[in-house]
Formats: C-alpha cells, structure tokens, sequence
C-alpha cells in the first residue's frame, strides 16, 4: 500500500507565451506520504500544482491519478475524483462562517446541496464532518466567527481544514505556512504531520525547517525543470541542491 | 451570521406592513379624497418592491449586475395582456403558472447564454438581451408597437364559480398584491438561508474556490437567474393588471435602471433592503416630479449621497445604525490588534442574532 504511486507526471510541459514555466517534469507521488517540493521563485512550483489540480491544462504531458489520465479534466472534475487542493493566497469565503465553509466543503462529496435539503440524515453528516474537520485544526473555538473576523493564521488553517472536509485522497497544498508566525506555523506543521496516517500531501512551501521535518520525499525544481528529487536525506546532503537552491537563494528561503 | 439580521429589523418591518396593510383604516383620515390616489400609488410601490427584491437575488446574494431584469418585468406585462382574451377576464389560476412558465422558459434560454460571462460583460450580455426584446416588442404588430397592448379586464381570482378575490376593486388588488410581495419575500429569506442559499454566497464571495471545492457553479447561477427572472415576470403581471396595459417602456434599460437605483437605496444582498428601497425611490420620485421638471437631477444627486453615506443603504442602516458603530470601534480596535483582515466586512455581523 505503502509504495502505491497515486499521482504520477510524465513529460509534464506548460508554456505561457515564451516562458516555459513547468518544462519536461516527471515525478510521483506514493500513497500517505509527504512529497514536498521545493525551488526558488519563479521555478514553477505553484504552475505544476495548478497543472496537477486542472486549473490551467498542461501545454504537453500526462498526468495520471490512481493510472487515470487526468488532464484536460476540469478543476471540477479533479476535485471530485479526490484531489483536494490549498491556493497560496488565502482563500476562503469570507462572509461565511468557519462552520458554513467547512460545511460547504464537505456538503459537494456527501450527497451534494440538494441532498442535504431532502433529507435531515445528511445534512446531519455534513455537519458532523465540517465540526470534526474544525476539531482536527484546532478551530471549533471559532466555529460561529464569520471568516473575515478571524486572525490571518486561522484563516490559512481554515483553509486546510476546508480541503480536508472535500475528505481528498491527495491533497495538494500550495504554501500552507506562507506569512505565518513562528507559533504558528509550528502548530501548522504539527498538523500536517498528524495527517500522513489518512492523507496523502504534496506539498509546496518555503519554510525550511517545516520541509524537512515533514517530507518523506523532495523534489528540488529550478527554473521549470526537475533539478532532483529523492529522499528527504538525500536532498539534504545533496551538493547540486545546496550550490542552486539552499546556497545562492539562502536567504531567499528563509524570508 | 450571513442573511440573519437583528431583531430592530424584523421589528420595523413588521411595523412597516402592519402600517401598510392597515392604510385603508387611516388612508382616508389623512389623506381625504386623495386616498384612492395614494392606494394606488403604494399598490404599484408594492409591485415594484417584488421586482427589485428578485433582482436582489442576482445583484445582492449572487453579486451578478444585470442591466436586462426588466427584460422579464416586460415579458410578465406581455405575457398577460397577450394571453387575455378581448371580451371577458382571464382566470388567474391559468394566467400566474402561465407567466411564470413563459418567464422560466425564457430565463432558462437566456440563462445558458449570459451566465457564462462574468461582471462588466454579464451586465452587457443582459442589457442586450433586453433591448433586443424591447426592440423586438416594439416593432412588432401584434404586441402593439410602442403603443402596447391593453389589457380590457383584469384577470379573476374565482373558485368553484364564486369569486375569491375581486381584483378590479383597488383595495382587493393592493392586498393582493401585498400578499404576493409577502410570499416572494418568505421565499428568498427561506431560499437565501437554505443550503442552496449558502452555495450563492460562496459564488459571490470567491466562484474560483465553488470550483475547485467541486461544485458546478453555473447550474447554481442558472437557477438563481431562473428564479430571479419568474418572479419579476409576476410583478411585471401585477404591473400589467394595475396599469391595464403593457408598454414597451416596461422593457426597456431604463426600467432595469431604475430598479438597479431601488436596490442601491434599499441595501444590496438584504432582501428586505429592496422592499424599503423601493418605497424610498417612489417617494423621492412624486416630491421631486412635483418640485421642479428637471427632477432627474435631483434624483441624481440623491442616488449619489445615498451611495456615499449609505455604503449598504437604507437596509445598512438599519442593521448597524451609526450610533452603533462608534460604540463597536474602540472594541474593534483593541480585537483587531493582531488581525489581517483579508475583507473589508463589518466586523458587526458576527454579533448580531
């Protein structure tokens, strides 16, 4: 089970205009694991995630989930195959409560809006899902605050527990810690690694620290193309990683 | 919480319609011979406050601008005085499904069409829709050219041979027509607050994210537009019925403007802001016609001071009265400390109800 390959690219190519921006990438994901990816920016990261997810279609290449060609689908379909996804900038429904985005989350993968106006059992379940998901990130607390009242840290959390509602079998996380504090993120990471048990996470992110802690594999990318990608310790001890990346962008990475 | 306001505004409302409904008790007290006017006047302001309610579901709840509602106000008017025969009145249990059926129709098709395009372009996809049926009615034989069509009897409300309600006596016709504004209000306070309800929040507040969440969003916006659309086609009936006639000018942008302006006045997204709305717009509207001849202007000006210092109109008023919110601000402050709000909301809406 363990060594599953649920999400695989081959020769995965977008272009906009003149730019390459994701150019020729092969990699894959194995069930429950971390695979993070890293890379300076403007290497392409938050591209191949949008390639990966269906919101922009791939210029050339495959990508295939559980052996399923995938691309082309729309984001729509994606996500109701089971690939839940975070967006970088901070996105949710700000007028709406934690509770109600959860329960909108979770209300399209239990038997849709309509279901939960027919019947009381479902409407029951989703609700049910959307308090246990806020239980997991630790905001039932903030359950009834509308969105927009809540702090910047627990609206990126929303945003996790609002794609662990969708209940995805991979989820694709595009900077989950992006401008947090240091508590903060700590919790984040926490919670990221109490999710291997039941999820699988690709994992976009620029905190160092938070990386390597969690992620079972690294993919390393510059400039659109895969520089390398293996083992957590083989990335760390890696000279071509250290001389692109961790060297001349090192303080790029830690701010 | 979203669509739940605060008790002053169930209350005032409440006192509203009781003040309303009960005009036939004082009408003639205050207004003397004057009071069949002024019947009239708040009977059609009742039609008007529907349609500018329906159009709060698209511009309001779903946040889509449409320039073309009257377009279905029109189609309403039309689809009755059309359908009536010349020489006795139409039964009002065939004409109501049969407006509401033509407008859902109609809604349906145009729906497909402009619900694929977003702001600026959504308001220019409806505003030609609706002028295309404007110019279509208009030049058209059989709908009486810009002369439109008069409608010779109001349709009856009977059952089993005796009837029900006579609307050709004004005073049946303005309870009518209340209570038509009564049910299509408990309809969309019901609708906005349902799941279906929650869905067109979320489109309105960020449609990318509906998406990648996995829900169809245009199938949401469809039906919205659908439902939005059949019931201004029964205020455009209710018109129709008062005026005894249906005019191309019920078609036009112009009608859809106004009742854009209604909806400002009144509070966008509320439900009820539009009822409140649209009785403000008339009001304003018979003072200013009766000032001067170039009431637009005045009108204008009025629209304009409204948008500045009623951001969410008269509905915003109600809900967070200023004195209200001077009090709220020291402890805004001292809570928002170490908060990035990402949306400029009102933090007040989390303590009401």
């Amino acid at each position: 089970m363990r060594d599953e390959i649920v999400l695989a690219t081959h020769g995965l190519t977008r272009r906009f205009g003149g730019l390459v921006a994701v150019n020729d990438v092969d990699f894959d994901v194995k069930a429950n694991e971390i695979h993070a990816i890293l890379g300076p920016n403007g290497a392409g990261k938050s591209t191949l995630i949008n390639l990966l997810s269906g919101e922009i279609p791939p210029s050339e290449g495959q990508v295939l989930y559980r052996q399923q060609p995938i691309q082309g689908k729309s984001a729509r379909q994606i996500a109701r195959m089971g690939i839940g996804r975070s967006h970088q900038k901070t996105n949710i429904f700000p007028r709406l409560t934690c509770l109600q985005n959860c329960e909108l989350a979770a209300r399209i993968h239990m038997g849709g809006v309509f279901g939960s106006w027919r019947s009381r059992q479902t409407a029951q379940k989703v609700s049910e899902r959307a308090q246990e998901v806020l239980d997991t990130c630790q905001l039932n607390h903030r359950a009834y605050t509308t969105a927009a009242d809540m702090s910047y840290g627990e609206q990126r959390q929303l945003q996790i527990a609002m794609v662990l509602a969708t209940a995805p079998s991979l989820m694709l996380l595009d900077e989950p810690m992006a401008g947090m504090g240091r508590e903060e993120t700590a919790q984040v990471t926490d919670l990221l690694a109490s999710l291997t048990d039941r999820y699988t996470l690709v994992l976009i992110e620029h905190d160092m620290d938070s990386v390597f802690r969690l992620a079972d594999r690294i993919t390393v990318m510059v400039d659109g193309c895969v520089l390398e990608s293996g083992p957590t310790e083989q990335i760390r001890t890696s000279e071509k990683v250290r001389d692109v990346y961790l060297g001349r962008h090192d303080e790029e990475a830690i701010a | 919480m979203l669509h739940r306001y605060p008790k002053r505004a169930a209350f005032i409302m409440l006192i509203l319609t009781t003040l309303i409904a009960a005009f036939p008790l004082w009408g003639e007290v205050v207004f003397g011979s004057q009071a069949n006017f002024i019947l009239e006047k708040l009977t059609l302001m009742l039609i008007l406050a529907l349609f500018a309610m329906s159009l709060d579901l698209l511009v309001g709840v779903l946040g889509l601008v449409s320039l073309g509602h009257a377009l279905f106000f029109g189609l309403g008017a039309y689809t009755l005085a059309l359908a009536s025969p010349d020489f006795s009145p139409a039964s009002m249990w065939w004409m109501l499904p049969l407006v509401m059926g033509v407008s859902a129709c109609v809604g349906l098709v145009i729906g497909v069409l402009v619900i694929r395009t977003k702001g600026i372009f959504f308001i220019m996809t409806t505003l030609a829709f609706g002028q295309m049926l404007y110019y279509f009615i208009s030049t058209s034989q059989f709908a009486g050219g810009t002369d439109g069509v008069f409608i010779m009897f109001r349709p009856s409300l009977e059952l089993g041979g005796s009837t029900l309600l006579d609307l050709d006596n004004p005073y049946s016709f303005f309870y009518f027509c209340l209570g038509m504004l009564l049910v299509g209000y408990l309809f969309l306070r019901w609708l906005t607050r349902s799941y279906f309800g929650q869905v067109l929040d979320g489109i309105h507040d960020n449609e990318h994210r509906m998406q990648a969440l996995g829900y169809a969003t245009s199938g949401y916006k469809l039906i919205a537009f659908v439902i939005a659309g059949v019931m201004a086609a029964v205020a455009g009936m209710l018109a129709a019925m008062q005026y005894g006639f249906a005019n191309p000018a019920q078609l036009g942008w112009h009608t859809s403007g106004e009742v854009l302006m209604m909806l400002i006045l009144g509070g966008m997204g509320t439900i009820f802001g539009p009822i409140l709305g649209a009785f403000a717009y008339e009001i304003l509207l018979y003072i200013y016609e009766h000032t001067t001849t170039h009431w637009p202007i005045l009108m204008g000006v009025t629209i304009i001071v409204a948008v500045l210092i009623l951001p969410r109109g008269i509905a915003g008023l109600i809900i967070a009265p200023p004195w209200h919110r001077k009090r709220q601000t020291s402890a805004e402050i001292v809570g928002k400390e170490s908060k990035a709000s990402v949306s400029a909301q009102p933090v007040t809406q989390s303590k009401e109800d």
